[in-house]
């Protein structure tokens, strides 16, 4: 039973994290159905800026908290810019061009963010400094740390305000209305480029939060860190339902977990002895385990698949003619 | 330069020009040879990529489905030989038995793949091959255990080279005065296996199933209404561009001797796609052109970037391998921006892609 | 039929560019200097372990160049061609290809089990002796061929010693095994295993990461319910260290051990106050363990404190060029004979080699992490087992 609630906590604390970078994916594609191959790229700028200030500012005496928040405060409006660079520069000339092109291009915008991040930062791992004092509370069993409970406080808030943004302000409709038919919304007086623009920037400022969030939970940040962080997100943005916004929350959250009691557990539920087959290798308790936790990166990619086979609008989507 | 090979105006000159093209490509690894053999092994490896390049053609260029796990297909091909021509199983199959099975292992792969996932408009069928092509990488990396078939990680080492008859492609021979080492031989076999699968790419591309092909990538619904069986053409492209995949694969593992799934990771994929990309979809020409620029890309930069920085900086500030991966990314997207049709490109596809660009 | 025409014409150009690109490449041809080949990737994740390893190789050049050493009569100039593998297999043999046509005499590296395993085929086929001075997969010199060689411990004594260290001071009943699904983290992963079961111990099923893993909370939560009392994590610090750190973080009390990989600094920079008390194993000896006239003579010309293999590969080369003195000849197939039967005192204490081209009574040492610092406790030597400070009392 302690396992099991560990493996809840851990999944909802990855869960929580792949939730906000999910929200980047799901809003550029539901505003201009795109897949934002380099997403994660920005998620991985974002951490290693924050690392890069946080290192620099640890000598300094400050509280660990405020050095922390500088270097989100220094994260977030790098990572803005990338997003709107890569907006007006590599997406927007494309905007009407068939899809394969922009999604060419935003594999090519991957590659050219991560080497230019290696360039910068090299290969080496930052490491995240101990500063903070990391508590452990023990829940029923469950070790659950600070950073922990900051990590889905943050990202509970974060979510909240982006669900708020989205639905009761005016830039919420007008990004809800360019997504449904950018030409209609045009004629409607809103200004298309500036919409689109407006949500690369959002995305790429949670993209930011995220990366931090992921590099002082795990303590490592490198320039390799974003590709797959940026497919899992993906996946979990597709099985919510992706362009949906809460749909991406779900998602991630889910994802989160079907890892953690996948590899906890997987080992376990393929364990070929427990079937009672008469194996040479289950002799004396022995194990014969199919597929154990060295499967674990495999799920995010499953979860894909199926998805995207069985129920293409995800969890929480509508069911839209040509969207998949 | 080009009346030499106008075939229709000037036949004799024609055939001059493709004497003289012939002739080159027979001498070229004598030539190489003379600056070291290791250059005749370079150009293998970059005619192995003209072999993924002009498979993966069929599928993104013909059919216009972006597949970004192709590597799965190669990894395929590599291990099927793999398996069946080493101390593994001690199994030592002849090569003209397992590279047939590898291309059919392959194909029965691609049609695996893409079975239930064609009916997923063309993003999401990209992002589902990626998924595909991790997973097939990730199992070989596993199984070792319970039972071990692929030896894991480790990798299979000692693989048979190519035999006829007690003739071994791996060995080194002086024929008619002439020295024959080991690539200069694996060169005419891929040279002959590459002319083969340009001469069927060809072929497709104005037959029947190629028009098709053509008519679904411009517009699914209308060639379905015009009575073309849209899955199983697509099924059959991704089936042929895989199996083109599974034979490439078998004689990377033939010529290399060892493979592990390091060699199968996801920025090979992208390389390849990168080929394509920059040569011209659906250009046969452009993509052989592709794959060859950018498999020299490594080799050149060798020779220029880093002693440029060091003469300049007096040590390297970035590596050339950090410099090719940039080129690839700018190439991808200065293409698409600019070019969208790549360096050579397709006359259909041209239009097609440039039509919408406002 | 256009096309055709045109896409011919791209490949005549493309040929013609191949034997323009050919005649840039041309080596000039050198004099009658003896080459050396050195293999290690010189770019790439472990760039500054290629680049010691090379400083390891380039000094005993040096040092026999100056020695105006004269072979069959005539006084030989060694030379080093230094190749960059980039720890990539197909890099691997194209590399070696070039130095087969580079005509080198004897080859010290390559730096990776990875490219090593396809390289030594080549260099069996010309017949040119390679000592590698840190490949320690045990298949390296299991493939049968003559002309491999390696001057470190192999995973399955490093493996063993590392088991039979634990087992002996630990005294764990139950132990899981984690690995991080590389070729050298399986490899050492399963000698471990391998050892422990042999020694009566409980292993936990294996649990397996990658090599980018970060995450590796579920699978220690798992590992928590069972219990164990010590760790063995196949693997590179930059994984290990995060491994470490949240073992701590869940409250598991075992005591956590590593082989060769895990066995740096940086464990201490990614698990911070976690590292305390972890156990970790170096093929050879450690770096500081060396020859006082190697250290002094690396410090001098390189103005650094060698890493981790270049006393290695500084014997491995001594090793190629004593062969030659002793067999007078630069020959390889007259001195590969020389080169197997050799006995000879190295940098890195003495060397002689068995029937499949290891290195006999080869040293693995122990370390601790104490007060975030990395301490050798213990040498390892065949089946004898001393302190550290006996080890260095007797090589004085």
């Amino acid at each position: 039973m302690d396992t099991f609630l560990q493996q809840l906590v851990n999944g909802l604390t990855a869960g929580s994290v792949y939730a906000v970078v999910a929200l980047g994916y799901t809003m550029v594609y539901g505003i201009i159905q795109l897949i934002n191959f380099a997403h994660g790229e920005v998620v991985m700028i974002g951490a290693m800026v924050a690392f890069t200030v946080i290192n620099l500012l640890v000598p300094s005496g400050l509280p660990p908290l405020a050095i922390v928040l500088i270097g989100a405060g220094c994260a977030v409006p790098i990572c803005m810019l990338v997003g709107y660079g890569m907006e007006r520069f590599a997406y927007r000339p494309l905007r009407h061009a068939p899809r394969l092109a922009p999604l060419i291009t935003a594999i090519g915008v991957s590659i050219i963010l991560q080497h230019v991040a290696l360039m910068i930062w090299s290969r080496n791992i930052m490491a995240f400094p101990q500063i903070i004092p990391s508590t452990t509370y023990f829940i029923g069993g469950a070790a659950i740390t600070t950073v922990q409970i900051a990590i889905l406080a943050i990202c509970l808030t974060l979510m909240a305000s982006l669900a708020i943004l989205v639905y009761r302000t005016p830039l919420g409709t007008a990004m809800r209305a360019t997504a449904q038919n950018a030409q209609v919304a045009g004629l409607m007086g809103i200004d298309i480029n500036r919409v689109i623009g407006v949500t690369f920037v959002i995305g790429a400022g949670l993209g930011a939060v995220a990366g931090v969030l992921y590099g002082t939970y795990y303590g490592i940040a490198q320039y390799t860190m974003g590709s797959i962080l940026g497919l899992k997100a993906f996946s979990a943005a597709v099985l919510g339902g992706i362009g949906n916004i809460p749909g991406a929350m779900l998602g991630g959250v889910l994802l989160g977990l079907v890892e953690a009691l996948g590899a906890g557990y997987i080992g376990d539920l393929t364990d070929v002895c427990q079937w009672g087959v008469p194996l040479d290798a289950c002799q004396g308790g022995g194990h014969f385990i199919l597929f154990g936790s060295n499967y674990q990166d495999v799920f995010a990619f499953l979860v894909l698949i199926l998805v995207l086979v069985f129920r293409p609008q995800g969890l929480l989507g509508e069911r839209v003619g040509e969207r998949a | 330069m080009r009346q030499f090979f106008d075939t229709r105006n000037r036949p004799w000159l024609a055939s001059v020009g493709l004497a003289l093209i012939a002739v080159s490509l027979a001498v070229l690894p004598f030539a190489l040879a003379q600056v070291g053999t290791t250059w005749v092994r370079i150009t293998n490896y970059a005619i192995l990529y003209v072999l993924l390049a002009l498979g993966l053609n069929i599928v993104v260029g013909f059919a216009g489905l972006l597949d970004l796990g192709y590597i799965a297909f190669y990894a395929v091909g590599a291990y099927t030989y793999a398996l069946l021509a080493s101390p593994q199983f001690n199994l030592h199959l002849p090569f003209w038995v397992i590279l047939p099975i590898g291309a059919a292992v392959a194909a029965f792969f691609g049609v695996i793949l893409g079975a239930p996932t064609l009916k997923l408009r063309g993003d999401y069928l990209a992002i589902v091959t990626l998924g595909f092509g991790e997973i097939i990488r990730i199992f070989l990396n596993n199984l070792s255990r319970p039972v071990n078939i692929t030896n894991g990680p480790i990798g299979i080492s000692r693989i048979d080279p190519f035999t006829l008859d007690g003739f071994s492609f791996g060995t080194y021979e002086t024929f008619l005065g002439l020295e024959f080492s080991g690539p200069i031989k694996y060169y005419y076999l891929l040279l002959l296996v590459a002319l083969g699968i340009i001469v069927v790419n060809l072929r497709l591309q104005n037959s029947r199933v190629g028009r098709a092909w053509e008519a679904i990538r411009e517009d699914e619904t209308a060639a379905r209404a015009m009575g073309i069986d849209t899955r199983n053409l697509k099924l059959l492209a991704f089936a042929m561009g895989a199996s083109f995949g599974g034979v490439a694969g078998g004689m990377f593992s033939a010529i290399q001797g060892f493979i592990s799934p390091e060699s199968f990771v996801l920025v090979e994929s992208i390389m390849v796609v990168c080929m394509v990309v920059l040569g011209g979809m659906g250009n046969i020409w452009g993509v052989i052109l592709g794959a060859l620029l950018l498999s020299f890309v490594p080799e050149i930069l060798r020779w220029t970037v880093t002693p440029l920085q060091e003469a300049i900086f007096g040590r390297m500030v970035i590596e050339p391998e950090v410099i090719r991966m940039l080129l690839f990314g700018l190439a991808l997207v200065l293409v698409m921006l600019f070019r969208p049709a790549g360096l050579l490109p397709s006359a259909v596809r041209k239009r097609e892609l440039e039509e919408h660009v406002a | 039929m256009k096309n055709v025409q045109f896409g011919i014409s791209v490949i005549a150009a493309a040929v013609a560019a191949a034997f323009t690109l050919v005649g840039c490449g041309q080596q000039s041809g050198g004099g009658a200097e003896v080459r050396i080949g050195h293999v290690a990737p010189l770019t790439g994740g472990i760039a500054h372990l290629g680049k010691d390893n090379e400083n390891g190789a380039r000094l005993a050049i040096d040092e026999a160049n100056e020695a105006k050493i004269t072979i069959d009569g005539k006084q030989v100039k060694f030379a080093l061609v230094a190749e960059d593998d980039q720890a990539d297999p197909k890099v691997g043999t194209t590399v070696a290809q070039k130095l087969v046509d580079a005509k080198v005499v004897g080859v010290v590296g390559h730096l990776n089990s990875g490219t090593s395993i396809p390289a030594s085929p080549l260099y069996n086929q010309a017949g040119i002796p390679v000592i590698s001075g840190s490949a320690t997969n045990p298949k390296l010199t299991e493939q049968g061929f003559k002309t491999q060689f390696r001057v470190v411990a192999r995973d399955d004594q490093q493996g063993p010693a590392v088991a039979n260290y634990l087992a002996a001071n630990s005294k764990p009943k139950l132990v899981a095994v984690i690995d991080d699904a590389t070729a050298y983290g399986e490899g050492i992963a399963n000698e471990v295993e391998k050892t422990l079961k042999a020694a009566n111990i409980e292993v936990l099923p294996r649990e397996k990461g990658t090599d980018k893993t970060t995450d590796w909370k579920a699978i220690l939560t798992k590992l928590r319910g069972r219990n164990p009392d010590a760790v063995f994590y196949g693997g590179m610090d930059a994984t290990g260290g995060p491994l470490l750190k949240q073992g701590r973080e869940l409250g598991i009390k075992a005591v956590f051990s590593f082989g060769d990989g895990a066995c740096t600094d940086k464990m201490k920079e990614l698990a911070g106050e976690a590292v305390e008390g972890m156990l970790c194993s170096q093929a050879g000896i450690p770096p500081q363990a060396a020859s006082k006239k190697f250290l002094d003579a690396y410090k001098k010309k390189f103005n650094a404190d060698p890493i981790l293999y270049s006393p290695f590969t500084y014997d491995a080369t001594n090793l190629l060029i004593e062969a030659m003195k002793k067999a007078n000849s630069t020959d390889p197939k007259k001195y590969l004979g020389e080169l197997q039967k050799i006995s000879f005192t190295g940098a890195s204490g003495p060397i002689s080699f068995d029937e499949k081209g290891d290195r006999k009574d080869a040293e693995i040492t122990m370390f601790t992490m104490k007060g975030g610092k990395l301490e050798p406790i213990a040498v390892i030597k065949g089946d004898k087992t001393m302190s550290y400070d006996e080890f260095v009392k007797g090589a004085k």
